[in-house]
């Protein structure tokens, strides 16, 4: 099966096609035919993929099972995995069913709802599969659509700001990163990203306005890329969407945002920006550094602060990407091992928070952290689940969390030892938040009148929190799981990195980060 | 020598003899009772005549050069007829049902297609002149084809007013380049030009000419009357302004440019890259504050023109192939959007009011989602072909070293985009309140509606082969 990639990211878009020809009719019966096709449509694409993770050779660090078509304008559609993107497309069909199954209580316009997010499941999957740059933008952008709609139609009450902010922040920075494709055809006259990273982009400084410009046009170009993928990720001090798309979003739109959309500038980082212009990354690695730091220590304080849930753990979920863009640009083993797992460990975490707060929001409609205390009384199951998952953000040793958090502050730490000890903090910083927001809503005594009557979780919710739990801790108690098969791919990244920048007359600082990563 | 000469204009002749025919029997038996009928048999013939075209790929001359039918002609009028008849099918019975369908609008449509076959084909000033001001003069008359309604009188004596005054400066120029060239053939004078710099005299008249044709694509500072036409004209008579008198317009400038001042390209380019960066901000950001459809849809043709008008300065192959799928894409989408518009009512009264599709979503999800996709796709999101549009202008600016305007454009695009995602947004969020839209049940415009969000999907798999056609059509002109 060769086309096993193409499968696999067009299984959800058949089933909304389905969906939308041949389901008619808003009664209940037609709401759950929706709701089962969508679920079993986005299971079976989880069970087809895992023949991509068993089919997946982790000794070798290339692209594999890379599918290659002609397409319009000279661009080609080609598709691949490499260690680097295999776990995220893991990561979103293993998503996608949860994401479902935690929806099951929308009652508003719900075929449009299915099909939305089958859609974007598509779109989420070809943008870690697609191999030429301009499908990856196509993949990348058109995601925004099916976004904007699920905050736009299903949001909470000031959805229409968030959705607008949503999708022109992001669409700003993608655009520049279109300026940066159209430079590099014309001047490596190829789309190919494979071919790409071969390519020798010049790093000779250029002036610009009277100024000079080290790295040259390897800087700009990394600039472009830059500005989308941090909007994307989303680094300090473009972060701001983030927590209004958050809050506003339905549950079900939060745990995808969080758990898949996030990665995507993360990802975008290891497969162009570093990988493409390693003299330009090396020019801003220090700027990039202090802004992922500023963002662990920032933010960490903002989510202090918060009296809505999710705005809280948005802005933990900016926290924790920090430690991604930190991670990539230490630019070492560690370092960026750390960035994937962390990554993907805060795929299962962030996600499980936000289907945390989505329960009692299903029951209370409010997330205030003020309309809640006690819980543990009434749902004892509910405060078991919620304390794991505080427990993995802060990142105790034994979840997925601390693993991330661990290896990325030995990454940096080899290439600046204060940005190590300031983005340190950010782990009590995590530790206050996270237990404060636990110890208000779950501790205490059950005082207010409203929550006499709440409910534990049912048997749906807990199957969805089982696999989540279960991952977290196999992966904190197994890290090499995803280590060996990332390491690979990562280790000839590095040193893909170093040689050009030795080649490039960058070699002192290169050699040094060599050396310390042995 | 002569037969040859008419083959190569009998397209345009037998187009105009059907005009004239068509005048005459309706003139003399059913008038306007027979416009019904005469519009489905307008569109047939323009149908015909595009076929016919189709297959004239091979580039010939006529009449001592001044008529010139080449690969680039015959993308343009296929491009034109096919735009033209779909809009006179999807006018026929919103305008019956309001009866303004005159017998003379059909008529007068298809003389003003001839005018642009002949402009797009044009190899002299003169017949350039000739075709411009045949086109114009039927576009003024129909502009102002409700003679009762006081909007549609301004729109129709505004669109005269200002039409003469652009028609005087083109004329003008050309009468400079006359004067300097001593001759109208562009053959002639691309020798006079030379390389490298044009000499002054040339130089005012090429300003002049481009000032000209900037007025009739409506790129600004020559965007005053589009707005307030498009707002008084009719309905289907807008949708007419947006889609084949652009293309034309468009493609003349690119002939004139490109077979007259080609050897001038640094002399016009900062020129056209200058209309192209102010139309594609002013269009963008004078949209944002609009309610009215038609006017909405008036500047965000504006900031259309601005992007076509970026492929085209870049003065370079890829340009004109990136503005000529840039233009078809364009036409497309508008030809969507206006079966859209002209399907907008409450108790039978058209409505233009955005406002007024509160909801719509919830009554006719089908209609809203084409809309959606030909919103998004103007706003050149992909995977609609939109952005295949702009990616390739973009392309074609970066390789003409107008790395600055594409920057500017992709900026623009995004301020360009609130206002689409405006529409959507009252489509899809908003809150039930007025009476909610009723959707006409046109058959036609349904199917305009239904086929063009279709291409814009599709077309992501190999934009329906228009990009190499294009290619062709650009290389026939590039020299």
């Amino acid at each position: 099966m060769n086309n096993l990639l193409s499968i696999v990211t067009f299984m959800p878009t058949i089933a909304a096609v389905i969906l939308a020809v041949f389901l008619r009719g808003e009664d209940k019966a037609a709401q759950r035919n929706a709701r089962w096709v969508a679920l079993i449509a986005t299971s079976l694409t989880f069970l087809v993929s895992l023949f991509i993770l068993f089919g997946f050779d982790p000794s070798n660090p290339g692209l594999q099972m890379i599918e290659d078509r002609e397409w319009l304008l000279g661009l080609r559609y080609k598709m691949g995995v490499d260690g680097i993107s295999i776990f995220f497309v893991m990561l979103t069909t293993l998503m996608m069913p949860i994401t479902i199954a935690c929806s099951w209580k929308v009652t508003k316009r719900v075929k449009e709802y299915m099909i939305a997010f089958l859609l974007l499941e598509t779109l989420m999957l070809g943008v870690f599969m697609a191999l030429d740059m301009i499908l990856f933008y196509v993949f990348f952008e058109a995601g925004l659509i099916p976004m904007f709609l699920i905050i736009g139609i299903w949001g909470g009450p000031n959805r229409i700001y968030a959705a607008f902010k949503f999708f022109l922040y992001t669409f700003l920075g993608s655009v520049m990163m279109l300026i940066s494709m159209v430079a590099i055809y014309h001047h490596a006259h190829t789309t190919d990203i494979q071919a790409l990273l071969a390519y020798d982009f010049s790093s000779d400084p250029i002036e610009l306005f009277g100024w000079t410009i080290p790295g040259g046009f390897q800087t700009l170009l990394f600039l472009g890329f830059f500005i989308s993928f941090a909007v994307k990720t989303p680094m300090w001090p473009v972060h701001t969407w983030l927590p209004d798309a958050h809050v506003q979003a339905p549950t079900a739109g939060s745990v995808d945002l969080a758990a898949i959309l996030l990665k995507m500038g993360g990802y975008g980082f290891l497969r162009f920006s570093f990988p493409m212009f390693p003299v330009g990354a090396d020019v801003l690695t220090p700027f990039v550094l202090w802004l992922s730091v500023i963002a662990i220590v920032y933010t960490s304080l903002v989510a202090f602060v918060q009296t809505d849930m999710k705005k809280l753990i948005a802005y933990s979920s900016v926290a924790h990407m920090g430690y991604v863009t930190m991670g990539i640009f230490a630019a070492n083993q560690q370092g960026i091992d750390g960035a994937m797992f962390q990554m993907i460990s805060h795929g299962f975490i962030s996600a499980g928070l936000f289907l945390v707060v989505g329960v009692i929001y299903d029951r209370m409609h409010t997330r205030e952290i003020s309309a809640y205390g006690g819980l543990v009384n009434r749902m004892p199951a509910y405060a078991l689940v919620f304390m794991f998952f505080t427990m993995a953000n802060v990142g105790l040793p034994g979840t997925s969390g601390f693993i991330g958090e661990f290896l990325t502050l030995m990454g940096v730490f080899q290439v600046n030892t204060w940005i190590a000890t300031f983005a340190a903090t950010g782990v009590i910083l995590s530790a206050a938040y996270a237990l404060f927001l636990f110890r208000r809503v779950v501790m205490g005594d059950l005082i207010k009148e409203s929550l006499k009557t709440i409910q534990d979780l049912e048997t749906r919710e807990k199957w969805i929190f089982a696999p989540l739990i279960a991952l977290t801790l196999l992966f904190g108690v197994y890290p090499s799981f995803i280590t060996d098969i990332v390491g690979p791919t990562v280790e000839v990244l590095v040193e893909n990195h170093h040689a050009a920048l030795v080649e490039a007359g960058r070699g002192a600082a290169a050699a040094v980060s060599t050396a310390a990563s042995h | 020598m002569l037969q040859a000469d008419l083959n190569v204009i009998l397209p345009e002749i037998v187009l105009a003899l059907y005009a004239m025919l068509a005048l005459v029997v309706v003139a003399y038996t059913g008038k306007d009772k027979l416009s019904g009928p005469l519009t489905w048999v307008t569109v047939a013939v323009m149908v015909l005549v595009a076929l016919m075209i189709w297959g004239r790929g091979d580039a010939v001359e006529a009449f001592g050069g001044s008529f010139r039918s080449d690969a680039f002609s015959t993308f343009t009028k296929v491009a034109i007829l096919l735009s033209a008849a779909a809009v006179l099918a999807m006018g026929q019975e919103y305008m019956l049902r309001r009866q303004i369908l005159r017998f003379e609008y059909p008529i007068l449509v298809t003389l003003a297609v001839v005018g642009m076959m002949v402009m797009v084909s044009a190899g002299d000033l003169i017949v350039l002149y000739m075709g411009l001001e045949l086109q114009s003069l039927a576009l003024y008359v129909v502009a102002s084809l409700r003679r009762d309604s006081a909007k549609s009188t301004e729109a129709g004596l505004k669109y005269f007013v200002l039409g003469a005054l652009s028609s005087g400066l083109l004329l003008y120029g050309a009468s400079l380049t006359y004067g300097f060239a001593g001759t109208t053939l562009f053959s002639g004078v691309i020798a006079a030009v030379g390389d490298g710099h044009a000499p002054l005299g040339l130089l005012i008249g090429l300003v002049l000419m481009i000032s000209g044709l900037a007025f009739k694509v409506s790129a600004v500072p020559f965007h005053m009357w589009t707005p307030d036409v498009y707002e008084g004209a009719p309905t289907p008579i807008t949708a007419f302004f947006a889609t084949a008198p652009k293309i034309a317009a468009m493609a003349m400038l690119a002939r004139l440019l490109h077979s007259g001042f080609g050897g001038v390209i640094g002399d016009w380019q900062q020129i056209l890259a200058l209309l192209s960066l102010l139309s594609m901000f002013l269009g963008s950001i004078a949209a944002i504050g609009q309610t009215n459809i038609k006017r909405l849809m008036a500047y965000s043709s504006i900031t259309h023109m601005g992007f076509a008008l970026m492929g085209l300065a870049s003065g370079t192959l890829l340009g004109v192939q990136a503005m000529l799928i840039y233009m078809a894409i364009y036409v497309t989408m508008n030809i969507g959007v206006f079966a859209f518009i002209l399907s907008m009512e409450r108790d039978g009264q058209p409505v233009t009011d955005i406002t007024s599709l509160n909801v719509f979503a919830s009554t006719y999800p089908g209609r809203a989602l084409a809309l959606l996709l030909l919103l998004f796709s103007l706003a050149g999101v992909p995977p609609m072909i939109g952005f295949f549009g702009k990616l390739y202008v973009l392309t074609a600016a970066y390789e003409g070293g107008l790395v600055w305007l594409a920057l500017s454009g992709v900026i623009a695009s995004v301020i360009g985009a609130f206002y689409y995602l405006r529409i959507v947004y009252f489509m899809y969020f908003g809150k039930e309140e007025a009476a909610p839209l009723e959707a006409g049940r046109s058959p036609v415009l349904a199917t305009a509606l239904a086929v063009t969000a279709a291409i814009m999907v599709l077309g992501v798999v190999n934009l329906f082969g228009v990009d190499s056609a294009a290619a062709v059509a650009a290389a026939a002109i590039v020299n």
